[in-house]
């Protein structure tokens, strides 16, 4: 299932004088199966931008289309294109209501018309594919998990509906380093194994600079920078005057290089970082730390 | 020997059955001391305890056995549970449970206005604590019109307010962005080395702890390493044991000795390592 959009802009309170730009002339094109993560300074329009990917916001001019189908036109049934495009909003545990686990993940399948028997199978698939099991959480009350289990069964939420495409605003945050891990564990075994589109809204650059395929870089309602990661992080001078950053490990090979070492600076993990600098050690580029 | 600000003697905590954890030792066997002036960060993944310490420095919890003391005072002692408070302030994870009035300057002015201090007193201390933490042109904004940063430095605000000898931090910054974080984290380190405030700060953001004089690590409620940031991310197989991170450089540096390179232990900050590998400059 694929996103596009042509010249989307849209403006808060529009026809008033509060009138605010939030996203000028949006173009873009998002593919079945990509894992794309998006980036930029808070205000910069991604939330926004996300909104319009099932149809929460329309824009004041352009189109959406998601699978050929135009959401900005007036008959289009929007209720169909959300079951296909699930979104986790930041903090997707404020919204859990039900008294137990299998009531609140069962209930968009309930309330899609699936009989008891297939929302029960939805729902142990979907607490599977958030590392929580069936059996042993369903008849609990989601408010008394710990805050790591409640994000999880609100993923769950989102994806029992078995969305083709999936967008997570900020599914980390507040998470502790292992909680983190995890999910983004989760979520990246979902897009391999079911070939689920992801789009990842973040301010981790370390996270999107191993996750993802494409990177898409946000700044004033605009589209600033659309690459591999490789290619965004290549852009360092750029990113920090917008006020990101790029990963401590490419910064440090980005830094070596303005000093005149003749550094491959296309990196963006500690083990490739590893390997290069043992490649300048032993090539003597580097002195003094030969074994 | 210089007396500690806060002390505690063989901690341990176990929670009862109302708050849902029962049984839960929370923590065990934890000696501590905080000198006046330091900087000190916990760092811990959820579960380990961290907060539970620091609801302990301010009386929100008392020991099961064993004793802390703050600035003389035994924390157990009911009676000086007020007096306590108003030396050692807290500042939560959540931004929005923490502003109760409907303007910036009401809610720095709620702490000293229920010390019954003279409104002259509580005026200059409002402008001074807003001041500190830079929100003074935002005296007359309603708190609900700001952004996550802004609203923890008008909760910090609140706390110097009440002229503390220390401020205890808990997650100050897990709810905020980059830009919120770096606004905290910048308003509390001057608080420190402006107002010799002390600080303990508690996260698990391991970016965080870099700039401070000592770093605490806790897990399943004990205190497992302690140190200068340098001495405690030197330890990368046990950080990574206990799930916490390590800067990228330090792993760098770890993974280049591992290798048989002779970098030296605990290189911490980009800068750093870009003078080791280019010492000619």
């Amino acid at each position: 299932m694929s996103i596009r959009l042509e010249n989307v802009s849209f403006s808060y309170l529009e026809d008033t004088p509060m009138s605010q730009a939030a996203l000028r002339n949006v173009s873009l094109e998002i593919e079945e199966g990509e894992f794309v993560g998006l980036i930029g300074p808070t205000g910069s329009g991604k939330s926004t931008l996300i909104q319009h990917f099932n149809g929460l916001l329309k824009p004041n001019s352009g189109k959406v289309y998601v699978d050929g189908v135009d959401l900005t036109l007036k008959d289009t049934q929007l209720r169909l294109i959300r079951q296909k495009v699930g979104m986790v909003f930041q903090y997707p545990e404020h919204q859990l209501f039900g008294e137990t686990v299998l009531e609140d993940v069962g209930f968009g399948p309930r309330n899609g018309g699936l009989s008891e028997e297939a929302v029960v199978q939805r729902v142990r698939e979907a607490l599977a594919y958030v590392g929580l099991e069936y059996e042993t959480i369903r008849d609990q009350s989601p408010f008394e998990l710990s805050g790591g289990q409640k994000r999880r069964v609100a993923i769950a939420g989102v994806l029992a509906m078995q969305p083709s495409v999936l967008i997570l605003d900020e599914p980390t945050a507040g998470l502790d380093p292992e909680g983190r891990e995890e999910i983004l564990g989760e979520i990246r075994q979902l897009h391999e194994e079911r070939g689920i589109t992801v789009v990842l809204v973040t301010h981790s650059m370390e996270d999107v600079a191993r996750l993802v395929d494409r990177l898409i870089v946000m700044e004033r309602g605009s589209i600033a920078l659309d690459g591999t990661p490789v290619e965004v992080f290549g852009q360092v001078a750029r990113l920090k005057k917008m006020g990101l950053g790029v990963p401590e490990i490419t910064e440090l090979m980005h830094e070596l290089k303005a000093r005149g070492l003749d550094v491959n600076t296309d990196i963006l993990t500690v083990a490739k970082a590893e390997e290069e600098i043992i490649r300048l050690i032993e090539s003597r580029k580097v002195m003094g730390w030969q074994k | 020997m210089k007396e500690p600000l806060i002390r505690f003697t063989d901690v341990n905590f176990i929670y009862a059955k109302t708050h849902g954890r029962e049984g839960l030792a929370a923590l065990q066997d934890v000696n501590l001391e905080i000198f006046e002036g330091e900087f000190a960060a916990v760092l811990g993944h959820n579960g380990s305890g961290k907060s539970t310490l620091a609801k302990h420095v301010n009386a929100l919890l008392s020991p099961t056995s064993g004793q802390v003391v703050v600035a003389g005072l035994d924390t157990s002692d009911q009676e000086k549970v007020w007096e306590i408070r108003q030396k050692v302030g807290m500042v939560f994870q959540n931004p929005d449970n923490q502003l109760v009035a409907t303007t910036v300057e009401e809610d720095v002015a709620f702490g000293p206005e229920n010390l019954g201090i003279p409104s002259a007193e509580i005026q200059r201390r409002v402008t001074e604590s807003l001041k500190t933490v830079d929100m003074l042109s935002y005296r007359l904004h309603s708190p609900h019109q700001l952004s996550g940063g802004q609203k923890q430095r008008v909760a910090i605000a609140g706390v110097i307010s009440m002229l503390p000898k220390c401020i205890v931090l808990d997650e100050p910054t897990a709810m905020l962005d980059p830009e919120g974080r770096n606004e905290v984290m910048s308003t509390i380190h001057r608080l420190n080395r402006e107002e010799g405030i002390t600080v303990l700060h508690i996260t698990h953001h391991m970016d965080e702890v870099i700039g401070a004089d000592r770093v605490i690590v806790m897990d399943e409620g004990r205190i497992v390493l302690q140190g200068t940031p340098r001495e405690v991310f030197s330890q990368v197989d046990l950080m990574r044991s206990l799930h916490l991170d390590v800067p990228q450089v330090t792993d760098l540096a770890e993974r280049l000795r591992n290798r048989g390179y002779s970098i030296p232990q605990g290189t911490l900050t980009v800068n750093e390592m870009v003078m080791l590998l280019c010492p000619s400059d």
